[in-house]
């Protein structure tokens, strides 16, 4: 199931909506990598609300996808990550190290917004 | 409840989604808290995965196991892969073969209560691995 992307000023929204296979989690990608440039978005929002489990792969593309915006010069935010996959993830050893996470989707837009501040 | 086995064949990346689906459900079923059966399916994915990235393809078996006074769930991953020649190291973190983040083993064993390897290189590899009901 391809996740959709949604455009709203300078953000990009993905929202995850059920389990994701690997060829998805690597469709959003690219995907999202290919809309920041298009669209010259300053921020990202990867709302994981949905998901029933984070794996390592699963982790490992959403920093993978974090630090290729970063380099872009814009701003990933994952939110969402609910309280039992949180705490398998810490179970499992996997860090969303160097990502910035927040509760939900209006924290995240707080978050990019204040960043965004910053960056005048 | 079902006292039969679950089998899903492992061939590709979408069974591992639904190897993992069926453990929730059967986790759900046997009576397991609902942050319980997220580390049960969690643990089922990453197996499934080191199916899929090291033996190509393999089976998850899924069963509801009683023990002294307490249920549980198995879970069952087998393959005839090429097998892990040294176990000891595979299951140290941070350690992989695959360019993967290495952390799949050691990771299970801390998802789960119980934990069993068997490997032989050139034959394939089981996992058997328990939780139980608190």
């Amino acid at each position: 199931m391809e996740v959709p992307i949604l455009k709203q000023g300078d953000v990009l929204i993905a929202t995850f909506q059920a389990a994701l296979s690997d060829a998805d989690l690597n469709q959003l990608r690219s995907g999202l990598v290919r809309q920041v440039v298009r669209f010259r978005s300053r921020g990202v929002i990867v709302d994981v609300t949905a998901m029933d489990v984070m794996d390592s792969f699963a982790s490992r593309t959403l920093r993978e996808i974090a630090h290729m915006i970063r380099l872009r010069g814009a701003e990933t935010v994952i939110v969402g990550i609910q309280p039992e996959v949180a705490f398998a993830m810490v179970q499992l050893g996997l860090t969303l190290e160097g990502v910035a996470t927040a509760l939900d989707l209006e924290e995240g837009l707080i978050y990019l917004n204040e960043k965004f501040e910053t960056m005048h | 409840m079902s006292d039969g086995e679950i089998q899903v064949a492992i061939n590709s990346d979408q069974d591992i989604i639904l190897a993992r689906q069926k453990g929730r459900a059967l986790a759900t079923e046997i009576g397991f808290a609902s942050s319980d059966a997220t580390l049960i399916a969690t643990a089922i994915s990453e197996l499934a995965r080191n199916i899929v990235s090291y033996a190509t393809k393999g089976q998850i078996t899924l069963k509801a196991v009683n023990g002294a006074n307490r249920q549980g769930l198995a879970i069952v991953a087998s393959d005839q892969g090429p097998g892990i020649s040294d176990v000891p190291q595979a299951l140290r973190d941070g350690f992989s073969t695959s360019g993967s983040l290495g952390m799949g083993l050691p990771g299970v064993r801390r998802l789960m209560d119980e934990f069993e390897i068997t490997s032989q290189p050139g034959r394939g590899t089981t996992v058997v691995t328990k939780k139980w009901k608190q």
